[in-house]
Formats: structure tokens, C-alpha cells, sequence
């Protein structure tokens, strides 16, 4: 039993730690052994087994008083993007190297008020800017998954130097690899979806507002969401439970009520009607991710639901709007990193070269990049031409889908235009690499939920994902449908390397 | 329009980073390109479209304006660089 503690779901291991057959602190032994064996994949900034045990222990004394709570001694990953009180919190920048938080992210302080266990915080896109976790001060992270190839010898070898998606590479990879049963990760432009898509696991960006963004290093802010990465349907479902919740210290919280969103995985979608798309089938796609769309069709058709061809028809303006909008609140949100109240500093002349030199030496290209367009899209003269436009755009493309959803209930796509690429590729061509998230970005401009489910495998042998977007504050038709293809997909392959 | 080197100087002032001469002429190349992809927003009929600030059809929440944090200097400066007695030092502005 011991050995295979690390493969159950969050789920499994809630029964298991209820029943007696295992404790929190076998539990979190085995999670921070595996972590240990894995570190080739470079999932984590920091470890934290000590902090990791002790919360475990506490957890089993409320199981012995038989006062557990809903993710009592669940181990986790939390992304080094979320403020973790005494534990060094980066956003995977040399200019915030060596910050320790003196508070807690609201999310993560909802997840240790429900027993949650951090084994450590997760490798990240710089700031999150990427779609392949290669930009970080701290090193690339390596995917668990690799493509087969066959030796002169009849050998099967793993060649191991695929990314992990982006920007929640970390979480990606260390759920994928059976390192932590669920991990917190954040979803931008698509950094939740694409990387579940990646390594075959679930993750859901909520509706914008659903948890709060409070204590999270701010990329984006009126596009960022936390949500969780996990092996299952159901355990995004009770993750997403605990991380979720009005919060007064984040002014864009939504003061609604959290739903028991495990409790909306009935199996019964009959009559649902599923929204296809037609903008979704974009130039040069490859015919393995049309294969993975029309198999999730057929599978939500044999359960009963009804497929609609819909049309979005502003879908092709919302890269480019989203390379305004982002950068423009980047630029503004990461002004505060000036090497006075925190993070590295680097000498000048004086105050105004202090700021420069600190700067330039503490961003990585990907985020000084993303500084300048957005500092450029904000200036006088361009304002009204780039940022301005871009925030009309954006209004178009958010009333595609209020109008979508009067003939729908819900929207099926793929989550992203491909399986995993090498460490290397798409890096000298911008462009290239922000095309990862074409499917993904125009959920955040519009706010809506959206999923990423495991879909099975491509001929190449990875991973993919199909995606499912709901109207603003319906996760629940979200789980109850992922909870539908995942059944039809049936069981996932292990990645090569998995512990 | 074509994004040239002074452009990029002035763009790295206005974000307070440092760009050296040597790394500006790749740099504009760089932003003119996704300038130039960015511009197809152009072909989009905005004509009497409200610009969309935030996704929420609310204005946000305020709260009474009184104190409800603080008194807890050595956090704040906890994280400084630089500091001395609860401040944070900076180089010199005023001669």
C-alpha cells in the first residue's frame, strides 16, 4: 500500500486517511520521497518537507478527534506565485529572489484552513509570461512525458526535453509525475488549461472573481484567476471548493455563494446543449487535434447532449488583443519592483539609474519585452490606438459569447493547437509561442470559466486535452460535463516518469 | 510606422530599464513585429463600443475609510534592501 500512496487521487486518499489505512504524515512521507527522486524535473523553487510534516501531523490529531476537514492532509503543490507567510515566494524572477512574504495568499490560507499540506512551492514562467515554463530565473521545468523512440537495438528510450506547457509548468509537471495529489496554479492567458493539456490532468480556470486574487504577484489584473491542477474531474472539484470564497481585501471578489461543485457531477447531461464553434478550426491545425475534438463530440452525444454549431466570430482578434491588455496592466502592475521596499537592488548614479540598473538586471527578456509593449501601448499618443481599441475588441469578443450562450450551455474546443513541443522550440519567434494560447486567451478577456479535461493520447504518443467553456458562474456544468468525457475517455496512461 | 532605436530608448525611460545601445536596434525589430501583428485590430468595427476595463458590470466595492492594518513595522520593512530605523534608504534625490 505505502508504495503506491503517491498514485491515488485526492479523492481516494480523503477515504483512505478517513478509514484508517493510511495516515496524513505515510501520506506526505511518501509525496516529499517522490519529490526527492523527481528534482531532474525541476517542478520545484522550494521544498518544504519540514512545514509539509508538521501540518500533517496536526492533520492526523483532528482525524483521531474525528474533527478532520475537507482537505485535511491532502498534499499539495502551491505555485510560487502565490505569497506563502516565511516561505520564499520568487514569481520565478531574479528580482524577487530571497522575498519571504510576511502574510498569506488568501487562497492558500483557505486551502490550510481546510487541512491542506505544502510540500513545497512550484516552478513557474517568469511573472507567469510564457506558455512553456522556459523563462524562468530558476531554470526550465522538464515534462514527465517524453515521446517514445525506438533504438537500432529494439530499445524503448525516453528522451527527456519536452515542456510542460506554461506558465504553471511546476504544478503541470508535479501533478503529471505523482509528486503532490493537486496544486494551485493560475491561468492568465490560458497558464491552467494549456499546461493540463500538456501532461494529461484537469485544470480549471474559474469565473473571474471566484477566488480571490489576493496575495497572488499580479500579472495581469483584470485577467488573472487561481484555480487548481489535479488528476481528476472530481478532485478539481473539491480543490476548487476550498480555494474558492468572497474575500473583502480583493475589491474584484465576487460575493456569491461557492457550490458543492463535486456534488454537480450527476453523469446526467441529457439535453445539454454543447456549443461547437466553427472559429475554433483554425488554419494549419493539426489533424490529430480535429480527431480529439470530433471524439469529444461523439462522446458527449452518446451521453445525451445535443452538439449546436455556434459562431464567435471576433475569436481571431483576441491574441492580439490579449498582447495589448496584458502587457499594458503588466507594465503598470510590475512598476513596484524598483529595488526600494523588496526584491534585488541593483547601484546607480543616482535614484532614477538605481531603478534602471535594478530593473534591467532583475527582469528576464520575456518580461522586459512584455514591459516595454505595454508601456508603449499606455503612452501619449498611442493610447487611444492600441489600448484604447484593444478594450473595445475585448468588449466584442465578451458579447460573442453572451450571445453564444443563448443558443448553448455550454462550449466544447480543443484546449490548445498542439501536443508538446522540445525545450528550444518557438523561443526566437514570439509570435509563434503566443499562438499556444489561441483557444485558451478568449475565456480571460470575456471572464468566463473554462476546463481543460484529459482527452487520451496523440498519435505522437502525448497528451491532449479538450476544453469546456460555461457562462460566468457555472463551474458546475463545467465539472458535470469534464466528469462525462472523462468517464468516455477512460483511464490515463501513467508518463514515463511518474513516481 | 516603423518603430526606430530612439523609440526604444524613450519606451525604456518611460519603463525605467535600462536597455544598452548595442541591444535597442534588435529590440525595436522585436516591438515593431508585434506591433505590426497587434494592428489587425484595425478591421474590428468598434464604432459606438464601450471599451471593456473589467469583466465585472459593477463598480467596485468600497469599505469605510479607517485604519484596519498595520502597526507592524519590522514586517514592512522586513523585505528592504536598505533600510534603517522602520525606512527604507534610497540613494540621495535632493542635493
Amino acid at each position: 500500500m505505502a508504495s503506491n500512496l503517491t498514485h491515488l487521487s485526492m479523492s481516494e486518499a480523503l477515504s483512505g486517511l478517513k478509514d484508517k489505512q493510511f495516515t496524513a504524515v505515510e501520506l506526505t512521507e511518501a509525496h516529499v520521497r517522490a519529490i526527492e527522486a523527481a528534482r531532474p524535473l525541476n517542478a520545484f523553487i522550494v521544498e518544504t518537507p519540514e512545514l509539509a510534516l508538521e501540518q500533517a501531523k496536526a492533520a492526523d490529531a483532528r482525524y483521531a478527534k474525528g474533527e478532520a476537514r475537507p482537505l485535511d492532509g491532502v498534499p499539495l503543490g502551491i505555485k510560487d506565485l502565490f505569497c506563502t507567510e516565511g516561505v520564499q515566494t520568487t514569481a520565478a524572477s531574479n528580482i524577487l529572489k530571497g522575498f519571504v512574504p510576511p502574510y498569506e495568499s488568501t487562497v492558500t490560507a483557505n486551502l490550510f484552513r481546510d487541512g491542506g499540506v505544502m510540500l513545497g512551492k512550484l516552478n513557474l514562467d517568469e511573472f507567469a509570461m510564457g506558455s512553456a515554463n522556459i523563462t524562468s530565473a530558476f531554470g526550465p521545468v522538464i515534462s514527465p512525458w517524453s515521446k517514445p523512440s525506438k533504438g537500432a537495438d529494439g530499445k524503448v528510450t525516453f528522451d527527456r526535453q519536452l515542456v510542460p506547457g506554461g506558465s504553471s509548468g511546476g504544478s503541470a509537471a508535479a501533478v503529471s509525475a505523482r509528486l503532490c495529489l493537486g496544486a494551485t496554479a493560475t491561468d492568465t492567458g490560458g497558464s491552467i488549461r494549456q499546461p493540463a493539456s500538456f501532461v494529461g490532468c484537469v485544470g480549471i480556470k474559474p469565473t473571474y472573481g471566484r477566488c480571490s486574487r489576493w496575495g497572488i504577484v499580479a500579472f495581469a489584473s483584470s485577467l488573472d484567476q487561481a484555480g487548481p491542477m489535479t488528476r481528476t474531474v472530481r478532485d478539481a472539484a473539491i480543490m476548487l471548493r476550498s480555494m474558492s470564497g468572497f474575500d473583502p481585501k480583493d475589491s474584484t471578489s465576487a460575493d456569491v455563494a461557492v457550490p458543492d461543485f463535486a456534488a454537480a457531477m450527476t453523469g446526467d447531461i441529457r439535453g445539454l446543449r454543447v456549443g461547437i464553434p466553427k472559429e475554433y478550426r483554425v488554419d494549419g491545425m493539426p489533424a490529430e487535434i480535429e480527431r480529439i475534438w470530433q471524439q469529444g463530440i461523439e462522446w458527449l452525444k452518446a451521453a445525451g447532449a445535443v452538439p449546436v454549431e455556434i459562431s464567435l466570430p471576433h475569436t481571431k482578434y483576441a491574441l492580439p488583443t490579449y498582447y495589448i491588455v496584458a502587457p499594458a496592466e503588466a507594465s503598470s502592475n510590475l512598476a513596484r519592483y524598483d529595488g526600494v521596499r523588496f526584491g534585488q537592488r541593483v547601484e546607480g548614479k543616482d535614484l532614477a539609474d538605481m531603478y534602471a540598473n535594478t530593473r534591467a538586471a532583475g527582469f528576464g527578456k520575456e518580461v522586459r519585452r512584455r514591459i516595454m509593449i505595454g508601456t508603449y501601448v499606455l503612452s501619449a499618443g498611442y493610447y487611444d490606438a492600441y489600448y484604447l481599441k484593444a478594450q473595445k475588441v475585448r468588449a466584442r469578443i465578451a458579447e460573442d459569447f453572451t450571445k453564444a450562450y443563448e443558443q448553448c450551455d455550454v462550449i466544447l474546443t480543443p484546449t490548445a493547437p498542439s501536443t508538446a513541443f522540445a525545450i528550444g522550440e518557438k523561443m526566437d519567434d514570439p509570435i509563434a509561442m503566443y499562438l499556444n494560447d489561441v483557444f485558451t486567451v478568449p475565456a480571460n478577456l470575456a471572464g468566463i470559466p473554462g476546463i481543460s479535461v484529459p482527452a487520451g493520447l496523440a498519435s505522437d504518443g502525448l497528451p491532449l486535452g479538450l476544453q469546456l467553456l460555461g457562462r460566468p458562474f457555472d463551474e458546475e456544468t463545467l465539472f458535470r460535463v469534464a466528469g462525462v468525457i472523462e468517464q468516455a475517455a477512460g483511464p490515463q496512461p501513467l508518463p514515463p516518469f511518474a513516481a | 510606422m516603423s518603430l526606430d532605436k530612439a523609440t526604444v530608448a524613450r519606451i525604456a525611460h518611460l519603463a525605467r530599464i535600462k536597455v544598452p545601445e548595442a541591444e535597442q536596434e534588435s529590440l525595436a525589430g522585436e516591438l515593431d513585429g508585434l506591433l505590426k501583428w497587434v494592428e489587425q485590430l484595425g478591421e474590428v468595427d468598434t464604432d459606438g463600443v464601450a471599451p471593456m476595463s473589467s469583466v465585472l458590470n459593477v463598480s467596485l466595492r468600497r469599505r469605510p475609510d479607517v485604519v484596519n492594518d498595520g502597526g507592524y513595522p519590522d514586517k514592512v520593512v522586513k523585505n528592504a534592501p536598505d533600510a534603517a530605523e522602520h525606512f527604507f534608504s534610497v540613494p540621495k534625490v535632493v542635493e
